[in-house]
């Protein structure tokens, strides 16, 4: 048979300082772009570049039939008053351009923009030639401030929603602190992901928000592979440390993470490559969350998990070395639970916050 | 392991098999021959699989109601009916203010005796319906305000009537299978309408936004033969009323109709510039006493079309009974607010008349269609508005599917290198999984969209992360000396455990996008747990039996391609 690997035993949790500070940097990194962008306003950014489903505005997508520029299409638009358009082309479709026209007013003018974007600019391309004849509009989405913040808050409020159902569930299949470094891991996911476009300033969209969706449960999944070898592993090995067990997990599973990830990952390119403009943020979303979320699996989910089950003994101890009147019931030991495992001198060389 | 067992199982899998298939490519109706080519399959496929507006074309708005403005009208009738009730019984008020806005809704009513209070109250409250309202007295006021519970049910109950009325109208102009339900959360008051097939929806967007208002008056002015009485401008017009204008009187434009010169004249002449009427308000009539409207064709040829109405037989008795007593007295129709034509009463009429006012085919037909469906009860803005021509729709499904179909071949070859024979299990698992998504789809009528095609790639990917953690956890339990068959057995036992754990994790998480989400987060939802739900069977209990048969096929099984 073919393997990936034969036998690895390599210290992945020896290596969390460099892991924990690499995930810092690319937080820090896009932490920084969003706020220097918001307060800066770099050539006209923000924070994020939020199409219209999440800030209102009006896009319609637009192939001419005559050979046409961008230029052209805002001097016919700028004729008919309609100035603030930004005009881009679609690389993969002939003469196909999306005009973007974003909200400017607020209240009763804003939804009279809404309600006549798609006219306005209907009605400036009617001057290069009637419809269907010299244009078709392909489609249009048209969204309100309220709508488009109704959007946004949902979204967010949902995927939180979710977050949280993760949390209980892997808590109740293992241990609390399993869950929450499981969710920390994913938030951290799509922290990256998110950071990735506000440094580049690509659009998020709706279907960036689906493939946020998709790589917040991609990332779980790998994660929760290895928690369940960690469970599993300390079961049947009761003597050796959360440390060593966690090394010995991530790499029995790591020809596992590398098969499927690697699949995902190399699914995912295709559709960076093949998938076309309008999947573009989609695809760039999942690209970079899947191999984010397969590296925080090794690199942040378990290190946060071992340092918390490790604190939690820690502190066990220290509350039955308070307790020596008893000195016959240490606590915990002998209970079903794994966690009362005793601690080696490797875990006591990285007392409490090493991680 | 038992051949029983073993059989069982094969005829669970086959029977799965086989009726998910027929779901996903056999018609609904009973099959032919020709149903079963490559073109019939790929239209019943057409036919079996609802697909969401984003892959089909269509016009997808979001609307909301605007319900203050239905109780802001609400509480301005009722002064209008708390200070005539109270005159009638001979207190005429001082003075009747409204407020509305801000969540409060109140009338105040000044009383100009303020001793007579109490018989005030009385004789309002026979006339005026105000259960929902609390009144007070201050001094020499009293005021009625409304309950927050009551502006909450009212503002439903006008939602509610707004998407009857929309779906009548929808109906009527023969927009075929759309989608009219309520958006987002209770208190936001919006409705969804989506329109598959629609690209231009303007025309349909201005028909269910149409208020038209139909209301019948009686104009103030000298009765016939003198000619009826309009002023050229609106301080004319409210000049005539000293100055103000009380709350029984309204001022009202009227674009006057010209006759057409000739029969059919292609081009009439320009209308008159517009003029003022006064008319007493309430109407004699309004459009809720109306019974049916349609458009009739003029004497004016093919551009000059009417409006012919009828009215309900309350309404026609309320009518008959006021054209028989005013006879001679010029009446007016009111149409949204505009008064359309003035005629004086030759005679008592009961329930019919007609509306003129050189209308085209299209907008007379228009307005007899709303004023049909009734008037909206409060006006309507839009929120959103998505169109997705068919081709943009068909790119999206063809990039969709040709990326799916490029990432499935690769996963099929790379499984079939790396795992060899069981590689084929794999593949007949995932196949099955993709056939069975589909027609759990098909058979809980859920609609297919972007986001779900998003979702379908994401359990793909949980499929062939299964069989991976299965063959992985197999070949592991082989290196450490095992029979094969007690290292399938393990493999198995150990990986399920993990297959549980994700997919359960999954589910939950997707439920709540279910439960909460809207539109795209809950067609992500749909996919996905159906996936996974279905994964549990074809990545594992399918995967499984092909093992056992492989295993008992031979006598002693020495090798096992892994």
């Amino acid at each position: 048979m073919i393997q990936v690997f034969k036998s690895i035993n390599i210290d992945w949790l020896g290596r969390r300082r460099l892991f924990i500070g690499i995930s810092v940097a690319l937080m820090l990194a896009g932490l920084g772009s969003a706020m220097f962008r918001q307060w800066k306003n770099p050539n006209g950014t923000q924070a994020f570049n939020l199409g219209v489903d999440f800030k209102g505005g009006t896009v319609v997508t637009t192939r001419f039939n005559q050979p046409t520029t961008a230029e052209a299409i805002r001097g016919v638009l700028a004729r008919q008053r309609v100035t603030d358009a930004t005009i881009q082309g679609v690389t993969d479709r002939p003469n196909t351009f999306l005009i973007k026209v974003p909200l400017e007013g607020t209240g009763e003018q804003s939804q009279e923009e809404v309600e006549q974007g798609r006219k306005r600019i209907r009605d400036a391309l009617n001057t290069i030639g009637p419809e269907k004849e010299a244009y078709e509009i392909l489609g249009t989405d048209a969204v309100g401030a309220v709508a488009g913040a109704q959007l946004r808050n949902k979204a967010i409020a949902v995927t939180l929603a979710a977050l949280v159902g993760m949390l209980v569930f892997i808590a109740f299949r293992f241990e609390w602190t399993y869950g929450a470094a499981a969710v920390i891991a994913v938030f951290h996911d799509v922290l990256v992901t998110l950071g990735f476009f506000s440094i580049f300033q690509w659009e998020i969209s709706l279907t960036v928000i689906a493939a946020l969706l998709t790589l917040v449960g991609a990332s779980v999944n790998d994660t929760i592979v290895v928690f369940d070898r960690i469970r599993e592993n300390r079961r049947l090995h009761r003597r050796e440390t959360l440390y060593k067990i966690t090394n010995d997990s991530i790499n029995q599973t790591l020809s596992r993470t590398v098969i499927t990830q690697g699949l995902i990952i190399l699914s995912v390119l295709a559709l960076v490559i093949f998938g076309g403009d309008v999947l573009r943020g989609f695809s760039l979303a999942l690209l970079i969350g899947t191999i984010v979320g397969t590296y925080s699996s090794i690199a942040v989910a378990s290190p946060i998990m071992v340092w918390w089950e490790q604190r939690i003994e820690a502190a066990n101890k220290a509350a039955a070395l308070g307790a020596a009147s008893v000195p016959n019931r240490p606590p915990r030991a002998g209970s079903s639970k794994v966690k009362a495992e005793a601690l080696t001198a490797r875990a006591e060389k990285h007392p409490r916050g090493a991680v | 392991m038992k051949k029983k067992n073993l059989l069982q199982r094969v005829i669970i899998t086959a029977v799965v098999t086989l009726v998910g298939l027929y779901i996903v490519i056999g018609p609904r109706r009973k099959p032919t021959l020709s149903d079963f080519t490559w073109s019939g399959i790929k239209a019943t496929l057409q036919a079996n699989i609802r697909l969401g507006l984003d892959l089909r074309g269509g016009s997808h708005l979001v609307m909301r109601v605007k319900t203050d403005e239905f109780l802001k009208k609400l509480t301005e009738g009722n002064a209008l009916a708390a200070q005539t009730s109270a005159r009638e019984a001979g207190y005429p008020p001082k003075d009747v203010k409204v407020e509305a806005g801000g969540g409060t809704y109140r009338i105040i009513l000044e009383a100009a005796d303020p001793s007579k209070l109490k018989e005030i109250e009385e004789a309002v409250k026979k006339k005026v319906e105000l259960v929902d309202w609390i009144s007070s007295t201050s001094g020499s006021t009293i005021s009625w305000t409304l309950t927050p519970t009551a502006q909450r049910a009212l503002a439903e109950q006008a939602t509610d009537q707004a998407q009857r009325i929309i779906e009548s109208r929808l109906d009527a102009v023969g927009v075929s299978e759309p989608l009219v339900q309520r958006h987002g959360a209770q208190t936001s008051h919006q409705i969804l309408v989506q329109m598959p097939g629609i690209q231009d929806p303007e025309r349909v967007k201005e028909l269910l936004k149409g208020e038209s208002r139909l209301e019948l008056v009686h104009i103030v002015s000298p009765p016939s033969p003198a000619p009826s009485q309009t002023y050229a401008t609106k301080e004319q017009a409210e000049q005539s009323l000293g100055g103000t204008v009380p709350t029984n009187r309204k001022v009202l434009p009227y674009a006057e109709r010209t006759e057409p010169t000739t029969a059919g004249d292609p081009a009439p002449a320009a209308d008159k510039p517009k003029q003022w009427v006064v008319v007493e308000w309430p109407p004699i009539i309004d459009g809720s006493e109306l019974r049916n409207a349609s458009a009739v064709q003029g004497r004016g040829g093919a551009s000059d079309y009417q409006i012919a109405f009828s009215l309900k037989p309350s309404g026609a008795e309320k009518f008959g009974a006021w054209t028989g007593a005013n006879v001679n007295q010029y009446m007016g129709v009111v149409l949204n607010d505009e008064v359309k034509s003035i005629a004086f009463i030759k005679s008592q009429i009961f329930d019919q008349g007609e509306i003129s006012g050189r209308f085209t085919k299209q907008s007379a037909d228009d307005l007899a269609l709303t004023l049909r469906s009734g008037a909206l009860p409060a006006p309507i803005e839009y929120m959103e508005e998505r169109t997705v021509g068919p081709s943009l729709g068909n790119d999206s499904i063809r990039s969709g599917v040709r990326a799916s179909v490029f990432g499935l071949l690769f996963v099929v070859v790379f499984m079939l290198f790396y795992y060899r024979g069981s590689g084929v299990n794999a593949v007949v698992a995932l196949l099955l999984n993709m056939i069975l998504m589909l027609a759990a789809l098909i058979v809980f009528g859920a609609t297919l969209t972007l986001p779900g095609i998003a979702g379908m790639i994401l359990t793909i990917g949980m499929a062939v992360d299964s069989n991976v953690l299965i063959f992985e956890r197999i070949r592991e339990e082989l290196l450490t000396g095992k029979t094969i068959a007690s290292a399938v057995d393990q493999g198995f036992q150990r990986a399920i455990v993990t297959i549980i754990d994700t997919h359960i994790t999954t589910i939950v998480s997707s439920m709540f996008l279910f439960v909460f989400g809207t539109g795209p987060l809950r067609g992500f939802a749909v996919t996905l747990v159906l996936g996974l739900v279905i994964n549990l069977f074809s990545a594992v209990y399918v995967s499984r039996t092909i093992f056992m048969w492989q295993l008992t096929r031979k006598r002693r099984v020495e090798t096992l391609s892994i």
